[in-house]
């Protein structure tokens, strides 16, 4: 194991640099909404999903459904179920242990071990799991981090939550530029701008989801005409 | 907190749970030599970058437009998000700039 922890530490260094400053800037999120760091640990833990963790900071205000969180987790991480795919043959025979990998499958963790065999002398299941589960460290450790400095933070935190937006905004810039087709991206502004105009900023997510997914539906031929992604997406987050 | 205890737990499991159904789904339902329908790779291809732009829009969707400040610290610290992002190309330079610039524009100067 020590030897497969060695082999793998090198490769994930890079998720390492992602991982904790995103983490961070989640924990100070989530300590600013009134969770300490024991929440942010369970959170990343449980969840171990970087948009997603983001948003869930803005459910705990209130007023937002359980079927409407729902919904919004599903379409978030809806490109997780292709994840799996590649790995079907991969993470066969590996066990229990196969349904950690499935779960700690993160955009970062996927593109890692699409791209990485294990260097010789080392069991390549081993080697999977190191890198999946020092990840998947990096990303609680970051949390945790940022939540206990949160808690020591005594200037004025209002307007902090725009970190989400900015994440967002970033993610959006680099899967623009990955992408020939920009009419996805345009479809998701124009589509949940025009909900927001007719019903406005309560329950907005279920309608624009569902415009959104029979807009794309629309554009199908005119989006595949093209090759779709151009180059690799270079998220940082989970 | 403004919510319960039980209710920000709940929250949590439920997006924990609907990540992990995802992330686990084609472990179960696809065999190894079984093919994905078209329309679920269309979809999974497109949905990211529609989706990114959906949560912007969700994320200013308590913009006051109408009135002041009119949404313009929004803006400015949109543009300078972007700004960043495209000139350095660097994720935390971008959101700190970024987010930084929001705060003082609501803390002092759009007050």
């Amino acid at each position: 194991m020590k030897q497969a922890i060695r082999a793998a530490f090198p490769v994930t260094i890079p998720v390492l640099l992602g991982y904790l400053s995103i983490g961070i800037a989640f924990g100070l999120l989530f300590e600013n909404a009134g969770y300490n760091f024991i929440w942010a640990f369970f959170t990343s833990l449980v969840v171990y999903a970087g948009a997603m963790q983001f948003i869930a900071v803005s459910f705990f205000s209130g007023g937002i459904g359980l079927i409407q969180i729902a919904v919004m987790t599903l379409v978030v991480n809806f490109r997780h179920i292709f994840y799996g795919l590649s790995f079907l043959d991969r993470f066969s025979g590996m066990g229990k242990t196969k349904w950690y990998m499935a779960f700690a499958l993160t955009d970062e963790t996927y593109s890692l071990l699409c791209g990485q065999q294990a260097p010789s002398g080392v069991e390549e299941k081993k080697f999977y799991f190191c890198v999946a589960l020092l990840n998947q460290s990096y990303w609680v450790l970051g949390s945790v981090i940022g939540s206990l400095a949160g808690s020591m933070i005594t200037f004025d935190t209002q307007g902090m939550d725009f970190a989400m937006t900015a994440l967002f905004i970033v993610i959006f810039i680099d899967q623009w530029k990955a992408y020939s087709s920009h009419i996805p991206a345009l479809i998701g502004l124009g589509g949940t701008v025009a909900v927001l105009l007719a019903i406005g900023a309560d329950n907005l997510v279920i309608p624009s989801m569902i415009l959104i997914a029979i807009a794309l539906m629309l554009a199908r031929k005119q989006i595949e005409d093209k090759k779709l992604i151009i180059t690799e997406k270079e998220d940082q987050i989970p | 907190m403004t919510i319960s205890f039980g209710e920000s737990l709940l929250i949590i499991l439920i997006i924990a749970v609907i990540t992990f159904a995802l992330r686990a789904a084609p472990f179960i339902l696809f065999s190894r030599t079984g093919e994905t329908p078209k329309v679920v790779t269309y979809l999974g291809n497109t949905l990211p970058p529609a989706v990114m732009g959906m949560l912007i829009i969700y994320c200013l969707r308590n913009t006051t437009v109408l009135n002041a400040p009119f949404g313009i610290p929004e803006l400015i610290a949109v543009g300078m998000v972007a700004g960043l992002h495209l000139w350095r190309k660097n994720n935390l330079l971008s959101i700190l700039g970024g987010t930084v610039l929001y705060m003082v524009l609501i803390q002092f100067v759009f007050v």
